[in-house]
C-alpha cells in the first residue's frame, strides 16, 4: 500500500467533481464498456481523479467516482486501497518511487535509494518540507534490463547510479525536465556498446529516433 | 544464432518509426483480409502446428486455448490481452507495445476473429503509462485506416479494441484476477472451474493471452507454421524475447531462438557474466517465479520449457537473472519473499500468512540467525503453501525458497553455524 506520509501543507478538500474537459475523459473511458458494465472504468476514473486532485486520492474523490459509475463508494473505497497507484494521503509535486525488487537490487538500488535520501534529505515513505518530493519504494515496475531505474510521476529514469540520480533530481528541482529512459547513454532495451542483433535488416536504420 | 530475417520483433529497440507507416514498412498488416478469409479453423490450426507455446510464463499451447473457446454460440465473446507485465525481471511486453505495437494489434484482430470475439481489451500495468499511449496512438491509427472498427481490413469481420489501464497490482497478471479487475473490483483471483473459455469477462467466454504470444500470430500467418516451428526444437519451438538483468556486462532484452544455450545467449548478447563465465554463482532463468539455478546447470542448459522444466526450474517469461559471485544469494531471494508478500492479494490463508512466515524466517536466515532445523521447516512450510491456494502465486512464492534450499543449503547452513560459533553479544 502506498504510505507517504501527510505534509504539513496538506488539506484535505471537501468537495470534488470533474472538470468539464475531464468529464468529456470520463465519458470516454466509461463508453469503452458495454452498459450495464460501467463499473469497469472505477480505476479509470480513479486515476482521471487522482490526476486532478494533485497526484492523491481524497474521499471526496472516490465519492464522486462512486457517484458517476453508480456503485456503492465502499466498492469504490476497496478498489482504491487494493491498488498501490492510489494514494490515499496527498504525495509532493514529484513522486519518486525507487525499485528495489531483486533484479534492481543486483544492480545497486541501494545506492539509488541512498542518493535519493541524501538529496532530498528526507527517509523512505516521507515528504520533503516544501512538499515537493515524496520518496517511497516500491515493488518490480518491468524495466529490469534497465535496472536500476525509479519512476517519477509517469516517467521511467533507467540504468542510474548514484552520480546520475542525484542529477536527475537536481534537474527537477530546478524546475527543468530531465530526459527520460535510459541515463548511461544506451539506447533503450538494447545492449550498451552496441547491438548484437537487428544489424541486417532491408528496412534496418540504426540511428535512434 | 538466430539469423536477423528470422526475428519478428524488428523494432525491438525503437529505433524506426513504432506507427502505422513504420509498422507496415516492416510488413504488419499486409494483407490481413487474406489472413481472415482464409477462416477461423485454418488459423487454429496453423497456431497449432507451429508449436507456439503461450508466452506469459505457463507455457500452454496458444492454439489449443483458442479451441476450448464454443464454436457455435450467440453470446458475445471476447479477448483480453493479458499486459499487466510485473514479473520481477521480465521486460518484453514493454517493448513490443512502445515499439511495436502494430503487431500486437494485429494479432488482435486475428485471434479475436479465430474465437469470435468481436470485442478485445488490452490490460496493460497502469505504470507503462508512455507504453499505453504509444499503444492508444498506434489503435487510433489503425482505426482511421479501416484496419480495425467496422468491417476491420475489409473482412466483413466488425472489431472494437480498447486499452484499458491498471493501477499497480502484481495479481492482475493472474487471467481470474485481471477479469475481476477489469470488471471494476479488486483483483482476486477466481476459483477454476468454469475458466474463463466457459465464463469469463462479464460472465461471457473469454480467452486471456499475453502480449507476446499474440503479438507473434499474425507473423506466423504470413510465413506459416512450418516455418515457426522449424526453429528450436520439438515442442519448444519459435523465437523468444528474453530478457536478461543483473550481473552480465550488457543487459538487455533480445529475440533468440528457443533452446539456445544460456551460456551462448549471456555471451553473444550481454558480454558475458560480469568477470567471466567462471565468477557466475546462479541463474534464475524464467523471472521471480522460478528455481535458481546453481552455475553448474548453467554451463550446459538449454533455454525452453522442457530443458529447464527437467532441471526443476522454468521458463516461465524468460526473464534471466544473472548473479555473480559477489552476490549475496539468500539475500537475493529473501527479497523476492518480500515481493511476493507484497503482492499477495490476501484472499487464501496459506499464501496471506504464509508469504509473510517465509519472508520473516527467509531474513533471518539472511543473517544466520536460525537453527539449522529451521531450513527443513522452511522447505516443509513452502510445500503447505504450493498447491494450497486458489491461484499460482502460492506456488510462486514457494518455488524461489525450495531452489534456495535445493541448491544452496551448504551456504545457508554456514551462515547459521558461523553465527553460532561467535559469542551471541559479538552477534547481535
Amino acid at each position: 500500500m502506498s504510505s507517504a506520509s501527510l505534509p504539513a501543507h496538506g488539506h484535505a478538500p471537501t468537495e470534488f467533481s470533474f472538470s468539464a474537459e475531464n468529464q468529456a475523459t470520463a465519458k470516454k473511458l466509461i463508453a469503452k464498456y458495454p452498459s450495464g458494465r460501467e463499473a469497469s472504468a472505477v480505476i479509470p476514473l480513479l486515476d482521471l481523479a487522482q490526476r486532478q486532485a494533485g497526484g492523491w486520492l481524497p474521499r471526496v474523490a472516490m465519492d464522486h467516482v462512486a457517484k458517476v459509475l453508480d456503485m456503492p463508494p465502499m466498492r469504490v473505497y476497496e478498489v482504491a486501497s487494493f491498488y498501490t497507484m492510489f494514494n490515499l494521503k496527498p504525495v509532493g509535486v514529484h513522486f519518486v518511487q525507487v525499485c528495489t525488487t531483486t533484479p534492481c537490487w543486483l544492480r545497486g538500488s541501494d545506492q539509488v535509494v541512498h542518493a535519493c535520501k541524501k538529496e532530498l534529505g528526507i527517509d523512505l515513505g516521507e515528504t520533503t518540507a516544501d512538499g515537493q518530493f515524496t520518496l517511497i519504494e516500491v515493488e518490480c515496475l518491468g524495466a529490469c534490463v534497465n535496472a536500476p531505474m525509479v519512476q517519477i510521476n509517469d516517467d521511467f529514469y533507467e540504468d542510474l547510479d548514484e552520480a546520475s540520480t542525484v542529477k536527475v533530481l537536481q534537474a527537477l528541482k530546478a524546475g527543468q525536465k530531465p530526459a527520460t529512459g535510459p541515463q548511461n547513454g544506451r539506447i533503450r532495451a538494447a545492449p550498451l556498446g552496441g547491438l548484437t542483433s537487428l544489424t541486417d535488416l532491408p528496412t534496418g536504420k540504426k540511428e535512434p529516433s | 544464432m538466430l539469423r536477423d530475417q528470422d526475428r519478428i520483433f524488428t523494432n525491438l529497440y525503437g529505433t524506426q518509426d513504432f506507427g502505422l507507416a513504420g509498422a507496415q514498412a516492416r510488413g504488419d498488416w499486409d494483407n490481413t483480409k487474406a489472413l481472415l478469409e482464409k477462416g477461423r479453423e485454418w488459423i487454429i490450426d496453423e497456431t497449432k502446428k507451429s508449436g507456439l507455446r503461450g508466452r506469459g510464463g505457463a507455457g500452454f499451447s496458444t492454439g489449443m486455448k483458442w479451441s476450448f473457446m464454443p464454436k457455435a454460440s450467440d453470446r458475445p465473446h471476447y479477448l483480453v490481452v493479458n499486459a499487466d507485465e510485473g514479473e520481477p525481471g521480465t521486460c518484453k511486453d514493454r517493448e513490443i507495445m512502445r515499439h511495436d505495437p502494430h503487431k500486437l494489434i494485429e494479432g488482435c484482430l486475428i485471434a479475436s476473429f479465430a474465437i469470435g470475439a468481436k470485442a478485445c481489451y488490452i490490460y496493460i500495468r497502469g505504470e507503462f503509462w508512455l507504453e499505453g499511449n504509444n499503444l492508444e496512438r498506434a489503435i487510433d491509427e489503425a482505426y482511421a485506416a479501416g484496419l480495425v472498427g467496422k468491417n476491420a481490413c475489409g473482412s466483413g469481420w466488425d472489431f472494437e479494441i480498447y486499452v484499458h489501464r491498471g493501477a499497480g497490482a502484481y495479481i492482475c497478471g493472474e487471467e481470474t484476477a485481471l477479469i475481476e479487475s477489469l470488471e471494476g473490483r479488486k483483483g482476486q483471483p477466481r476459483l477454476k472451474p468454469p475458466f474463463p473459455a466457459g465464463a469469463g469477462l462479464y460472465g461471457l467466454p473469454t480467452t486471456v493471452n499475453n502480449v507476446e504470444s499474440i503479438a507473434v500470430v499474425p507473423t506466423i500467418l504470413r510465413r506459416g507454421a512450418e516455418w515457426f516451428a522449424g526453429l528450436g526444437r520439438p515442442n519448444n519451438t519459435g523465437t523468444k524475447l528474453f530478457c536478461i538483468s543483473g550481473h552480465v556486462n550488457n543487459p538487455c532484452t533480445v529475440e533468440e531462438e528457443m533452446g539456445i544455450p544460456l551460456k551462448d545467449l549471456l555471451d553473444k548478447h550481454c558480454g558475458g557474466v560480469r568477470g567471466g563465465w567462471d565468477n557466475l554463482l546462479a541463474v534464475i532463468p524464467g523471472g521471480s517465479s522460478v528455481p535458481v539455478l546453481p552455475k553448474s546447470i548453467c554451463d550446459t542448459v538449454l533455454m525452453d520449457f522442457d530443458s529447464l522444466r527437467a532441471e526443476r526450474s522454468g521458463l516461465g517469461t524468460a526473464a534471466v537473472i544473472v548473479m555473480d559471485q559477489s552476490t549475496d544469494i539468500v539475500k537475493a531471494i529473501a527479497r523476492l519473499s518480500k515481493f511476493y508478500m507484497h503482492e499477495s492479494c490476501g484472499q487464501c490463508t496459506p499464501c496471506r500468512e504464509g508469504t509473510g512466515w517465509m519472508w520473516r524466517v527467509m531474513e533471518r536466515m539472511v543473517k544466520g540467525q536460525a537453527d539449522i532445523g529451521e531450513i527443513d521447516m522452511l522447505e516443509e512450510v513452502s510445500r503447505q503453501i504450493e498447491g494450497h491456494t486458489i491461484c499460482a502465486l502460492g506456488d510462486a512464492a514457494a518455488w524461489p525458497v525450495q531452489g534456495l534450499i535445493r541448491h544452496f543449503r551448504p551456504e545457508m547452513e554456514r551462515r547459521i553455524l558461523e553465527r553460532k560459533s561467535v559469542p551471541a553479544q559479538a552477534a547481535e
